[in-house]
Parts: structure tokens; sequence; C-alpha cells
């Protein structure tokens, strides 16, 4: 038997990264008899496969987001825990980049493959530390795969708005964050900056932030932004999804001061675009020396390349001689030209 | 550096100039001395030091980088001072071998005003490595003088004025006097020590500016209370003449904003020399003109180049402006001339308390004893009622002004003392109308700096027929005009609508039926060799989107002609 390629275990096809071998698409674009699921985020979880599995975290979160009936059959995987089907074998690994989030290593013929999902490897009090899988062929996010991509301390990022608040006491701070995740982890850091004041919360943000709150993770006391009166919102600190905040919903807070907390924030023309006056560089994301770091410490010899900026992180692998080649998924993340990716409501 | 850099940071995406005010006076309240001077001297553009090349920084960057990567991250971000800060090896991964803390504000600009071409670029190195991003990013635009933050000097100096519930007049007056790091102006404002004294013997005094007035104003306004004067389309300036304390005269020549523009102008300097005093005459302006004699003055008036009596238009006197070198040449070829609108001061006498007839009074007397042909007195334009001063603005030549020089017509009230700023209801100026057409966008262009990422730069035309063909011929380049929000729309438009692209610009979508269609307001018109309509526009700019009009109702050519033609005569008249 001749030996086996990783493209004989793991091959992208149209409905996204499918496992001959084991009968089942990782993060499937498309519905699929049988998907393997890395994390809640809607462009790597979609509704109507037909059995599904993925961490409890990301079951319960896809289940908020789409109902009961999002798909035939579901089972959990804890973190550690190895299973089969068909020959081959999965084990999933925390990724560190949302509640649930999970990096999915597939081994068969004595080849490990590590479909890594998107991660980051820095401090979140929000989710399980990620976790570096030694492997054969690592499968790396590209989001932030350019040099001037460094996201530095999140706390510092959150002194920051912390420092303005306290400067236009008059002014409603309003941060835009991804509902799933950044919210949260955002609240998190504001809590461990020492703010107690009660934080305002968009509507669209309320039940994740409450199933995180049912998994533990303390946010302090949150209130609804919707039915305050306008003056009373001065002072205060409220978090909305990114559409939100460039929408007439920000005419009820007094004067707003308009933050985002994205990995996008680090370019100032990303910022003004989008009217931003606080950018705040926090993200879920590994940044370009959280990309590297990684890849050199799985000691994969192989990289795959996807969903961002496949051609530098490409180059880097090939001048530290590893193989390297971007992995063409049509479907995921649409940011081809680097322009729309902000306007994704999940990701950065 | 970093807090200062923060500061920078945050200014470049405030929008709110109180909101900015509030941020630079808290800043000047926790920087000790002498960092938040020098930051003051920086946000006012008073320090001074070589700057360096791009490609000194495309060096140093090259030297540690990638070259893909750094080609690649270029590309992304569009900004090379952007692109290195971000990209720059920082000291924070190499711990170990960088322990120096990070340079302060004070450190940089001290040491950049001595240190030697050679030296720069390790020094630049240096600091480089000890900032954060948002420090490099400060320390590569302050250094390359590209700090474009959005904040007027007028508006740091109002800031400053705030630590110490100043007024800005305040500050601006004895500001000519002070230097960074303004030590005793911040000693002043916080209440340690008196106010610092303008020493200069020819100081600078804060200029007072006209509304623009709408048709609404006039009713609530009586014709009576007010003079006329034209508005003449110069440079706005002061001359001011005085002596040291060793009695040496010194005579300067600033802008509107307090620049010192002296340099430029040699040839205005004898007229404005000083004259003896003579005894006991000095504060009494019915004396007989001839014993009127003067030692300190300052005339609020406006430079233009006037050529056999006759001002000559804005686009002349450009000629002389931001000259590296005056040559004899230039100055015989466009010889300068100031019309005195107003005397601010006149020897020990602080004149601006006093109503405006009363300084016109004495400015009469003035520009009389004076007697010098490049020094001349701002007619006054008489009128009874506002349709008699509206006929004689809408034709300034037929009332023997020199109609290309002439913007409009300022309106003063009589009882007006001079106040710094735009006091509300005191002067008013009364432009004469702008030029407007509908024009249809053609070309776009990528702006700079902060524009970098959007289509800015617009190309418009107007029809004409040729060959039988009805045709778009570009006509003018606007870049300015619109506000962030439309901005965003003809960026999108221009996106979606290209139709080629040749390097940088995009060819817009232009046909009758589809297009869009900007209305321009300009100052004038010229003929020019230079734009295949045979037409060039002054101060363009987009007065509004009509994305109502389809481009086939826009202009023609022949409209511009007609302008063209009638402001030929009334040159001529
Ligand atoms: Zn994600």
């Amino acid at each position: 038997m001749p030996a086996m390629r990783p493209q004989d275990i793991l091959m992208p096809v149209a409905a996204g990264l499918c496992c001959k071998p084991g009968g089942f698409h990782i993060d499937p674009v498309r519905p699929v008899d049988r998907a393997v699921i890395t994390h809640g985020h809607s462009d790597h979880a979609r509704p109507g496969h037909g059995a599904v599995l993925a961490t409890q975290d990301t079951l319960d979160i896809m289940r908020l987001r789409y109902g009961d009936g999002f798909a035939g059959s579901t089972q959990a995987i804890a973190y550690g825990e190895e299973i089969a089907l068909g020959g081959v074998s999965i084990k999933f690994h925390p990724a560190g980049h949302v509640l649930g989030s999970a990096q999915i290593a597939v081994t068969h013929g004595g080849l490990r493959i590590v479909a890594s999902g998107d991660y980051k490897d820095v401090r979140d009090p929000t989710c399980t530390p990620f976790e570096v899988v030694p492997c054969d062929v690592f499968i790396t996010e590209a989001t932030f795969g350019l040099p001037v991509f460094r996201h530095g301390d999140a706390a510092c990022e959150v002194d920051k708005l912390l420092a303005s608040a306290a400067l236009f006491p008059d002014r409603a701070h309003l941060v835009g964050a991804y509902s799933l995740g950044k919210a949260q982890r955002v609240i998190a850091l504001i809590r461990e900056a020492g703010y107690g004041a009660p934080i305002y919360l968009h509507g669209a943000m309320d039940k994740v932030t409450q199933y995180y709150q049912s998994r533990g993770v303390a946010l302090g006391e949150l209130r609804p932004a919707t039915g305050m009166k306008k003056a009373d919102l001065a002072g205060t600190i409220t978090l909305a999804p990114p559409s939100a905040i460039a929408d007439l919903w920000t005419r009820r807070f007094p004067d707003p001061v308009t933050a985002f907390a994205s990995g996008w924030m680090r370019v100032r023309a990303r910022a003004r675009q989008r009217g931003v006056e606080l950018p705040l560089v926090i993200s879920d994301h590994a940044d370009w020396d959280g990309l590297t770091r990684t890849i050199a410490a799985t000691g994969a010899g192989e990289i795959w390349v996807t969903h961002g900026q496949e051609d530098a992180l490409v180059h880097w692998c090939t001048s530290q001689g590893l193989v390297a080649r971007p992995l063409a998924l049509v479907g995921y993340g649409d940011e081809d030209s680097g322009e729309d990716a902000t306007s994704s409501e999940e990701d950065g | 550096m970093n807090r200062f850099a923060e500061l920078l940071d945050r200014l470049a995406y405030e929008p709110g100039r109180n909101n900015k005010l509030r941020l630079i006076t808290a800043y000047f309240r926790e920087t000790p001395d002498p960092d938040r001077g020098y930051a003051l001297a920086a946000l006012t553009g008073a320090l001074s030091f070589k700057h360096a090349k791009p490609a000194l920084i495309r060096e140093l960057i090259a030297a540690r980088t990638d070259p893909v990567l750094f080609a690649l991250s270029y590309d992304y971000v569009g900004d090379l001072s952007e692109t290195v800060a971000l990209m720059w090896p920082s000291a924070l991964r190499r711990e170990h071998d960088s322990k120096s803390p990070p340079p302060t504000l004070t450190d940089v600009v001290t040491t950049l005003r001595t240190l030697g071409k050679s030296e720069l670029p390790a020094q630049l190195a240096r600091w480089l490595d000890e900032l954060d991003e948002i420090g490099r990013w400060a320390l590569l635009k302050l250094v390359t003088g590209a700090m474009r933050i959005g904040v007027s000097a007028r508006l740091a100096k109002t800031a400053a004025a705030a630590l110490g519930d100043k007024d800005t007049h305040d500050v601006e007056l004895i500001w000519p006097g002070l230097a960074p790091p303004y030590l005793d102006l911040f000693a002043w404002l916080e209440g340690r020590a008196d106010k610092p004294v303008n020493r200069l013997p020819a100081p600078f005094r804060p200029v007072m500016l006209a509304h623009a007035i709408e048709d609404a104003d006039f009713a609530r306004l009586d014709a009576a209370d007010f003079t006329a004067e034209w508005k003449w389309d110069g440079i706005r300036v002061q001359a001011v003449g005085g002596r040291d304390e060793h009695g040496s005269a010194a005579i300067r020549l600033y802008s509107r904003t307090g620049e010192d523009i002296t340099g430029g102008f040699p040839d205005l300097l004898p007229s404005l020399r000083l004259q003896e005093s003579s005894e006991g005459t000095l504060d009494d302006y019915r004396k007989p003109l001839r014993t009127f004699r003067h030692q300190a003055f300052a005339i609020d008036g406006e430079l233009l180049v006037v050529r056999e009596g006759r001002v000559q238009s804005f686009n002349v006197l450009q000629q002389r402006l931001n000259r590296k070198t005056v040559t004899p040449r230039l100055m015989k070829e466009f010889p300068i001339h100031l019309r005195a609108y107003d005397l601010l001061g006149d020897g020990d006498n602080d004149l601006r308390e006093l109503p405006f007839d009363e300084r016109r009074r004495r400015l009469v007397d003035f520009i009389a004893a004076l007697d010098d042909p490049r020094i001349d007195l701002s007619p006054q334009v008489p009128f009874a009622t506002w349709g008699e001063l509206a006929a004689v603005r809408a034709d300034p030549a037929a009332a023997g002004a020199d109609a290309a020089a002439v913007e409009g017509i300022m309106l003063k009230r009589r009882d007006a003392p001079y106040l710094p700023g735009r006091p509300k209801g005191l002067w008013w100026k009364w432009k004469r109308d702008p030029h407007v057409i509908d024009a249809v966008l053609m070309y776009a262009q990528r702006g700079h700096g902060k524009r970098s990422s959007y289509y800015s730069d617009y190309t418009f035309g107007v029809w004409t027929e040729t060959d039988g063909n009805e045709q778009l011929v570009p006509v003018g380049k606007a870049y300015f005009g619109f506000t962030d929000e439309e901005l965003l729309r003809i960026d999108r438009f221009v996106r979606r609508n290209t139709t080629e692209s040749f390097g940088p610009v995009r060819h817009v979508v232009h046909e009758p039926d589809r297009g869009l269609v900007l209305e321009v307001a300009f100052e004038g018109l010229q003929r020019s060799a230079r734009h295949r309509s045979g037409v060039a526009m002054r101060f363009p700019r987009i007065n509004r989107l009509r994305w109502d009009k389809p481009p086939r109702e826009a202009d023609r050519l022949e409209t511009l002609e007609r302008m063209l033609a009638s402001a030929a005569a009334v040159r001529s008249a």
C-alpha cells in the first residue's frame, strides 16, 4: 500500500473540507450528511446538516441561533475526547477563539492533520485556552495574516475605553463587538479592570450573553439599553453588534463615543472607514505573531492556509522551509478583497 | 512620547471640536513640563527641525523586514509611516536586548534640533525600537513633518487657555513673545506666575473676522449703522512697526494667523518705516497732518499686486506667495502693495477699543501722513440703502473698483470695537455670488493621507458637441466641498460604476442616463490651453450631489463660455 497523502484524508471541495475515509465534512458551507464543527460562528456553523458532531457549547450556541431543529441529530464531544468515524480518529482540542471553540485533529494511517478553525493563543477569560497540537499538517486561518497585525495587550485597550469614559462623563460609550465571543470577552475584561457599574447591552446580544453567564462566565450586572432615558445613558458603557454602532439606533445615546473592538482597528483607514472614534484593538483571532508562533510550535511540515491573507503567511512558511499552500475554501469569510471582512458579523 | 502619541491617535479619530479641546486640555493637565510645552509647539506648528525623508524610513524598514511581507503590508495599509510603525520588529519581543525606556517628547524634540544628518538613521531606529505601535506612528509622522490630525494652532491655544480658564485671545496676544516649551505660559495658566509680557517690539494682534451675511440678515440690520468697503481678494495681513528696548526699529508683516511673513516682501518694508515723533501731538488726530508723527503702529490690511494703478487678480498675486527667494525681477513684475483697512495701534495707544468710525478717521490721517505710493486706504463704498449696495456689489467695475480683485463687500458696524475672532453681528462679508454649474463625474482617484482609502479626487465634465456627437469634456477637478457621509456615498458609487481603471485613476460611468451629477461651485474662470475644454476653474468645489439629476441635464460648455465672456466684458469696462 502506498504511503497515505494528506489530501487523501482531508480535501477541500465545494461543500467544505471533506474527509472521505471518515465520511464527514469539517465546517461545511452547504448541508451535508455528517458535519464536524469547530465553533458556533455562522460562517463555520450552519443549519441543515444530517448529523452534527461538536462540543456541547457549540451545539448549544447553534440551538440558540437556529432553533431546535438545526440538525438531524447531534453528538457532543469533550476537549481531549477521541472518537472513531469510519476509519479515522477524531479528537477535539481547545482553540481559544470563543466559548466551545475547538481544533479538530484527524488521524489516519499514522498521519495527523489539525484543522484549527479560528483560533487565538492569547488569554481570554471567557473560554478554555488554546492548546498546541503536534501534527504533520496544520490547517491555519490567516484572518490577520500580515505582519502589520499585532494585537497587543487587550487589557490596555480596555484601559483606553475606561479612561475615555472618565474623561467624557457626559457622553455615552458605545462599543461595537461581535455578538458571540467578543462582546462577552470585552465585558469580562472591563470587569477585570475594576469597572463595577452596570453595562448595557443591545438586544441582539441578550441570549448569547446569558448563555455565557449560565456557563459560569462572570460578567457582572448587565442591563438592556432599550427603554433607557437618553440622559441616563450619559457616562455609561453599552455593547452592540458592529452593524448597530453606525445605525440610527445610536441616536438614543447622548453624544456617543463610538468604539469598536476588533483586530481590524489596527489599521487606521479601516477604523475611519467605519466612522469609529475609539478603535480598540481586541481580536479573537491570532495576530501575525500568534500565527507564526503556533505554526512553528505544531512541528507540522506542511501548512494549509485559509480564509484571510493567505499570500503573506504562505510566503512566511516557505521562507521557514515549510511546505505551504492556500486552501481555497469557497464560502469561508468573504475576505477576498479584504474590504468586506468587517461587515461579516462574526469575524475579527 | 507614548502619551503624546496616544493624544494624537485619539485626536485623529475625534471629529468634534469641543471633544478635541477636552482631550488636549486633559493632556496639558496630566503631562508635566517640558513635555506638554513641546506638545503645544507640535500642535501649533512651532517646532522646527530638519524633516526625515520617506526614503530614509524605507531604508530602515528594508533592513529589518522581508521585502515581500513589507510590500504586501504597505499595499494593504496604504501609508508608509503607519506600515512601518506596525511592522517594526518591536523591542517587546526582544526585551532581553533593549532595556532603555521609551523616549519622551522632549527627548525627541531636543535631540532632533541638534542631530547631525548622518546620525539620524541610527537614532530613529533606536527610538522605534523603544516605542510601541502608536508611539512609532506618531514619531514617524512628527519626523517626516506629516502630522495632519485636524487640529488648528488656534484650537491648541484654546485648549491651553482652558487650562487656566483664560480666553484664547489672552494667549494669542502674548503668543508671539513665547517660545517652546512655554514654561512661563503654563506657569501663568496654572496660577503659579504672572502673565508673561509680550516683549516683542512689533507684536501681532489677533485678527477680527467677518461672518458671511445671508439674505435674511438684512431685514434685521439698519443700513445707517454700517459702512461698506470692497472685500479685496488678496492676502489679509497685519503690518506692525515698533522699537525694541535699544531703540532699534522692527517692522513685521504677519499673516492673519500670526505667521511672520516679513521675509517674503522686502519691497514693502521701506514703505513701512517708522517716523520721528513730534512731541505733544501724538494723541491728537485733529492737529495739522504735517506735525502728525508716529513711532509704533499696527495696520490691518490686504496685500495686493498693483500694476499701473490697477489691482491684479489673486492669480497674479499668487506668483508672490510661498517663494523661497524673492528676486528683483519678481518684485518688479509683481509690485506688492498694502491696502489699509484698519488701524489697531498708533504709538503707545491701543486703538482696538475705539469704535470703527473713530479708528477709520485715525487711519485716514495715518495713511495721508505716511504718503507712500505702496500703501493706500481701502476706499469706502457710499450707500444709503441695502438695495443700493446690492446694485454696486453686482457690478464693482461700474462703481470704479478693479473688479478682477473684488471678492464682494465688507460691512462694518460703525460703533464696533476691534475684537479678535469672529464676533457676532459686527462685521459681515457679502461675497459675490459664486458661480455654480452642474457637471458630470468622469474620473475618480484615491485621495491622500486620511483619504487614501477613498476615491475623493474627482474630475468632472460638461457636455459639448464634437463632430455631431454629444460628449462630455473635462472642465475641472474637485477635492472638497462634500461631507464625510457624502464622500462614502460617492466612493461607493465610484467602486460600483467603474468602467475602466488606468493605474490609480478609475473611469466612472458617464452616459446621458447613467452617471453622477455634481453641482460644482467655483470662484472664477480663466482661459486655459492646458485643458481640452479651453477653460479652467478657480477653486472648484462640490456644492451638492445631484443624485436626482440625470447626466443629460448637466450644463454645457457654452454656459461656461458665456460666463467667461461676461467676466471679460466686466473687466474691460
Ligand atoms: Zn470564528
